[in-house]
């Protein structure tokens, strides 16, 4: 349950910061659920993971789909040269997974140091 | 053990967000371009997009309706004529915005900016040529007339309306892409754009090359390798026109024949970024005696190098004063290819040289002075600044002269001394608002308001086609064309004396021109002008073979109609070729073929002389004739490090026609003389082993071998947002002159019924964004050779409804 509150909180932090702030702001997020919401050092990383990867993947997904792919297919030439929606669609979700998931873990380990 | 866990975790978060967000470890910062909030996916257009806006702005003055159709091209009424100018900067910025400011900036010599240093050499060139300066002196004209600058302030207004709304994660993708802003629109920019449009088509010369040529091969070769009247002319106006006498006697300099025909060494640097010598256009237009519905018609197709975005951009333009359709360039206000209520028109470049070399003598290495009828002069000098991405700030200078701008001295090109230089005497640096005449064009109703507007225009030259529904027909090869006594200018001039200098300008009124002629017809596709009895020197890079077919097709053709014209604009005869296949056919020794060659050589010889996309014949023929070509001129023209260029491919075949033992034919560096039999057999042989790999490759027919490709603006660097592999016929040459990146790059057809019956297509679509489903939407239609009706909106009260989306504008 933690694990999953955890995640959405993640994702909407990181969608509130991502309507003003450059995209590395996931970073804040991540690290903000990861130090309050303590859990275990694989889960709070999983967990943000989760709610990012969610969070862009889906997203992407949403916006790809009603442009029918257009855009999707020439950025997937462009950056890993071939016409792969999904794949720049998964590439795209697992940056935005990895730097929140990241920076909870980060979070969660300088909780860690603090409490003993 | 936590301390590690921390630090390492730590660690790897602040190497993670580094490597991905900066363009230092991988080509993109993946993090930020990826970003769905702020990245490219932003840019992914909604396929079901609504365009429906009401926007307001302190600006205008009055109330605009802009009334966007299907193809999402903007209908624009406006209460205020400066308003519809807004607007369009308006749109021209919301749809072009990138390819509006990447243009200027190479028309500026700023790409490094961008780039960083691989463009250095590319940007120096731009500025050492003096576009800058060019600018600067077109807007200075542009200020002098109230009209053209209230139009252009109004149109640079409303480009930085929509800059200045622009949000981060709204940026054009090539923006993300390259990591920079866009900045300030300002009418500089516009008329940069102006003189790139005049880089493109008047910029073109082989003075340096013509200089070495004259050297190597004494002037009676010269005169057989680059002739200056083809025998197959079919100039723009007809054969045998009487001209009147030249103002004035024009005689070279005293000095001419020892210090210009005869001078004593070559030029061994290379120029590079040459302007394409295909840039060029068919135009032409039919009388109502000519036509089924007994009022003329008119069609143009401008070839240019294929872009995404597309050069053009559709447009129509009603204002109190006036009612236009047609095609904008992105960075200028009004239409400038198209129609409105009374006539239309269209251009074609006229390909005249206007531009020349002239040899300065520095008095030291310092470039401060140079010598001029018998003084040192000062030269004024200008500082460029070329900023660079990552690097320090370059500082050239550049020295003018009487002349122009020293282009090329040995801080550019290292093979020169520090005393001797070139400098640039080029038309385009002439103060003229060439503006004006589209201002003025879009709201003629007659021949006499046509005049007056071409009136305006210097360069680039161009032949200005005209038909109205009153009837006329006329075409006018208008610009600033200089006086110049015969060979004057075809090689490097002394820049010593004053006497090189060109004697002004040929007098506007004895342009070639034509109206209403007997014929029914008038048609120029970048031919010379005229023919041998034109009293003025017209030196220039000219096509042979358009204008032949044209011809031709026009004299036979009655009762036309528009479908005629789309069809003949899309005509793919090669008649290049009927001169030249039978002597291909004739001097190959057939028993001396292998199998592979012998099958060659029958497509070639059982070919229609149609390049259509699927013939393989015209791969053939084309490798053989080059072949032919190369083994007749490479023994005597391939010269280490000086550059020369090739005769044109109709010296050859006319010369082959004249004489089948031109002298040429032999290789000098054989101890045996060659004839056309071994060269023409030899020929064929060399192009079969190129053939028979484009056969493996599956790449023989026409189309394929061709690969027609609509590059993006940034070349090969952004192949995912070009598109290749289009299955277009024609070529060099043939009026469907489409080839392997360059083309018709708007086919147009306007027929002046009333209503006005008229059709469009280009390469491209009317959105720059490649996440944009109307971005390449009309290439496919291009490519088939197909048209779009174009919908010329009389009235938004009655048509409005028609359209998919509205966006009004209002002041605030």
């Amino acid at each position: 349950m933690k694990f999953i509150v955890s995640a959405i909180i993640t994702a909407s932090l990181a969608y509130g910061l991502g309507l003003y702030f450059p995209w590395w702001t996931v970073v804040i997020a991540g690290m903000l659920t990861g130090f309050f919401i303590p859990q275990h050092w694989g889960l709070s990383f999983l967990s943000a993971f989760t709610g990012v990867f969610l969070l862009w993947g889906l997203m992407a997904l949403f916006i790809s789909i009603s442009n029918d792919h257009i855009l999707a297919k020439r950025i997937s030439m462009l950056v890993v040269k071939n016409n792969s929606v999904y794949l720049i669609i998964l590439i795209t979700a697992l940056i935005g997974g990895l730097t929140s998931g990241l920076s909870a873990s980060t979070a969660r380990s300088l909780l860690n140091l603090i409490k003993k | 053990m936590k301390y590690f866990i921390f630090l390492f975790s730590l660690l790897l978060n602040i190497a993670l967000v580094y490597v991905l967000g900066t363009r230092s470890v991988l080509p993109l910062p993946l993090g930020q371009f990826l970003s769905v909030q702020e990245g490219v996916w932003q840019n992914a257009e909604s396929v079901d997009v609504d365009f429906n806006a009401s926007l307001r702005f302190g600006e205008l003055q009055g109330k605009v309706d802009v009334y966007l159709d299907d193809r999402l091209v903007p209908h624009v009424f406006a209460e205020q004529e400066n308003d519809a100018y807004f607007v369009q900067g308006y749109l021209h910025a919301k749809f072009r915005l990138w390819q509006m400011e990447f243009q200027t900036h190479a028309a500026a010599g700023r790409v490094s900016e961008i780039v960083g240093e691989k463009a250095i050499n590319y940007d120096r060139n731009q500025r050492r040529m003096g576009m800058v300066f060019a600018a600067e002196n077109a807007l200075a004209a542009m200020k002098q007339d109230p009209q053209t600058i209230s139009a252009i302030d109004a149109y640079t207004a409303g480009v930085n309306a929509y800059i200045s709304s622009l949000k981060a994660s709204e940026l054009p993708i090539e923006y993300k892409l390259l990591g920079y802003q866009p900045e300030k629109w300002t009418n500089l920019k516009s008329a940069l754009f102006t003189k790139q449009m005049t880089q493109t088509l008047a910029g073109y010369d082989r003075d340096f090359e013509f200089t070495n040529a004259l050297k190597l091969l004494g002037e009676e070769n010269f005169r057989i390798l680059y002739p200056s009247i083809p025998d197959s002319l079919y100039p723009v106006i007809a054969k045998g026109t009487v001209y009147s006498k030249p103002l004035a006697a024009l005689n070279p300099p005293a000095s001419a024949d020892s210090l210009y025909f005869k001078r004593k060494d070559t030029i061994q640097f290379v120029e590079d970024f040459k302007p394409n010598p295909s840039n060029g256009s068919n135009s032409w237009a039919v009388a109502g005696t000519k036509t089924l519905s007994g009022k003329p018609i008119l069609s143009n197709d401008p070839h240019l190098g294929l872009t995404l975005p597309s050069i053009w951009f559709e447009i129509q333009l009603k204002t109190p004063a006036f009612n236009a359709y047609g095609v904008s360039f992105p960075g200028l206000p009004g239409v400038v290819i198209g129609f409105n209520d009374s006539i239309s028109f269209g251009f074609t470049n006229a390909g005249r040289d206007v531009k020349d070399y002239y040899e300065i003598q520095f008095r030291d290495k310092d470039k401060r002075e140079y010598w001029f009828d018998s003084s040192w002069k000062t030269t004024t000098r200008r500082v460029e600044q070329i900023r660079i991405k990552n690097a320090k700030t370059l500082e050239d200078t550049v020295a003018y002269t009487v002349f122009g701008p020293v282009m090329y001295d040995n801080s550019f090109k290292t093979d020169l001394t520090a005393e001797k230089a070139y400098a640039l005497k080029w038309v385009a640096h002439d103060t003229s608002n060439i503006l004006k005449m589209w201002l003025l064009l879009n709201r003629a109703t007659n021949y006499t308001d046509y005049l007056e507007a071409i009136s305006h225009f210097n360069v680039p030259g161009q032949n200005m086609i005209f038909a109205s529904k009153s009837g006329d027909i006329a075409l006018w090869q208008q610009g600033s064309f200089p006086l110049r006594w015969n060979d004057q200018g075809l090689f490097v001039m002394p820049g010593t004396d004053s006497s090189y200098m060109w004697k002004g300008y040929i007098p506007h009124e004895e342009n070639p021109h034509g109206f209403n002629p007997v014929e029914g017809y008038l048609s120029s596709a970048n031919q010379r002008a005229a023919d041998s009895s034109y009293p003025y020197f017209m030196p220039g890079s000219y096509e042979v073979y358009r204008p032949i077919t044209i011809n031709r097709k026009l004299a036979s053709m009655n009762n036309i109609t528009a479908q005629d014209m789309q069809s003949l604009q899309n005509n793919n005869y090669n008649v290049f070729a009927e001169d030249a296949l039978p002597i291909l056919l004739k001097y190959t020794l057939a028993e001396q073929l292998s199998a592979d060659e012998k099958k060659y050589f029958s497509m070639v010889a059982s070919w229609n002389m149609m390049n259509d996309a699927s013939e393989k014949a015209p791969t053939c023929f084309t490798a053989w004739w080059d072949s032919l070509h190369a083994e007749i001129f490479n023994d005597d023209l391939v010269q280490d490090k000086m550059p020369i260029t090739k005769p044109e491919k109709f010296v050859l075949l006319e010369a082959l026609e004249r004489d089948s033992s031109f002298k040429f034919i032999d290789n000098i560096n054989t101890p045996i003389k060659e004839d056309l039999y071994q060269m023409v057999t030899v020929a064929l042989k060399k192009a079969s082993k190129k053939l028979a790999t484009l056969e493996k490759e599956n790449k023989l027919e026409w189309a394929k071998y061709k690969n027609t490709t609509v590059y993006h603006l940034l070349k090969t660097n952004a192949m995912a947002f070009a598109r290749d592999g289009l299955m277009n016929g024609g070529g060099n040459g043939i009026i469907n002159a489409t080839q392997h990146d360059h083309g018709p790059s708007w086919r147009m057809v306007v027929e002046m019924t009333s209503p006005t019956n008229a059709y469009g297509v280009y390469p491209g679509g009317q959105s720059g964004n490649p996440g944009s489903k109307f971005y390449d939407n009309f290439i496919d239609q291009w490519t088939k050779g197909a048209y779009y009706k174009l919908w010329f909106m009389e009235s938004a009260a009655i048509e409005g409804a028609k359209c998919k989306w509205k966006m009004s504008f209002a002041s605030k």
